[in-house]
């Protein structure tokens, strides 16, 4: 897993001594391609695991139970922070 | 909200691509290939971020007030997916964080975790994010008239920057709106560190 680390801040070394080359900005794009093509081969390893297939409604109730535990857990503290430091004045 | 369609149509493809059997054998062993298309994902990545410019002017025009949104976002979705991983005892506690920690940006959280947790914990990490990124689409204006104009963009994660922002500014105002292009910045940049942490264990 470091290497995960590692190449995030070579990565972040690279962008930032060239953040001022034309064209920088597009790189979110390079980003969404290489995306579809991960997503694609994890498709392909989801369709051919039987396993995950078989337990996909399992997996569907984890999914949900996650998401909302995230989710309202960052509502309700969203809901703190708005009332203790931006209840009285608008954010400028 | 385009380019989300075309990731799950994408995703969806190789589901059912594989699901016929069809597809040549490279493809379907835990190849190389993708790992290293993963390598290169990671990479862009940074050099994103190494190449924003404009968070600390943010940062400096609002004062500190603003840090408090993403780390509202953050401790609030950490505390409520640890309660949650109480409910799954067939997971490990680091394994639900890291599905968490994908706040809504389900595309990369999703390629990671199924790179080191295997295909099953990836596929949760996928649909659960979806989930969180359309439940603030969906429900946008029931979450500010009960908890206010910053509760939809805590509740969007990494997806402010993008995809719910149109939502958000709607719904909150366009008074949001840089607070909303800062939160997503910072937490999409802070995914896959958690990950990296997360999925060490």
């Amino acid at each position: 897993m470091p290497i995960v680390l590692l190449i995030l801040i070579s990565g972040a070394v690279a962008g930032y001594f060239s953040r001022r080359l034309p064209g920088i900005e597009r790189i979110g794009s390079a980003i969404g391609i290489v995306i579809m093509l991960l997503l694609f081969f994890l498709g392909v390893s989801v369709g051919a695991n039987p396993n995950v297939v078989a337990k996909f409604h399992t997996l569907g109730i984890e999914a949900v139970l996650i998401a909302l535990g995230g989710t309202i857990g960052s509502i309700l503290c969203a809901w703190v922070v708005n009332r203790c430091f931006f209840n009285k004045e608008k954010p400028e | 909200m385009k380019q989300s369609l075309l990731f799950l149509a994408l995703f969806a493809a190789g589901v059912l691509l594989s699901l016929t059997g069809r597809l040549p054998h490279f493809l379907l062993d835990g190849n190389d290939f993708s790992r290293w298309t993963l390598y290169l994902l990671l990479f862009l990545v940074g050099i994103q971020i190494g190449a924003s410019r404009g968070v600390f002017s943010i940062v400096r025009s609002f004062g500190f007030r603003i840090m408090l949104i993403p780390l509202a976002t953050t401790v609030g979705t950490f505390a409520g997916v640890a309660l949650v991983s109480f409910a799954l005892p067939g997971r490990t506690f680091f394994d639900v964080m890291s599905v968490g920690a994908g706040f809504a940006y389900y595309s990369l959280s999703s390629i990671l975790i199924s790179e080191y947790r295997g295909a099953e914990l990836g596929a949760v990490a996928l649909i659960a994010n979806i989930i969180r990124e359309f439940t603030v689409l969906v429900f946008a204006p029931w979450i500010v008239r009960y908890f206010g104009k910053l509760s939809p963009i805590c509740a969007g994660g990494a997806t402010t920057m993008d995809t719910t922002l149109p939502i958000i500014t709607r719904f909150s105002g366009s008074d949001y709106v840089v607070i909303a292009l800062f939160h997503g910045m910072l937490i999409d940049f802070s995914v896959p560190l958690w990950l990296g942490l997360f999925l060490s264990f």
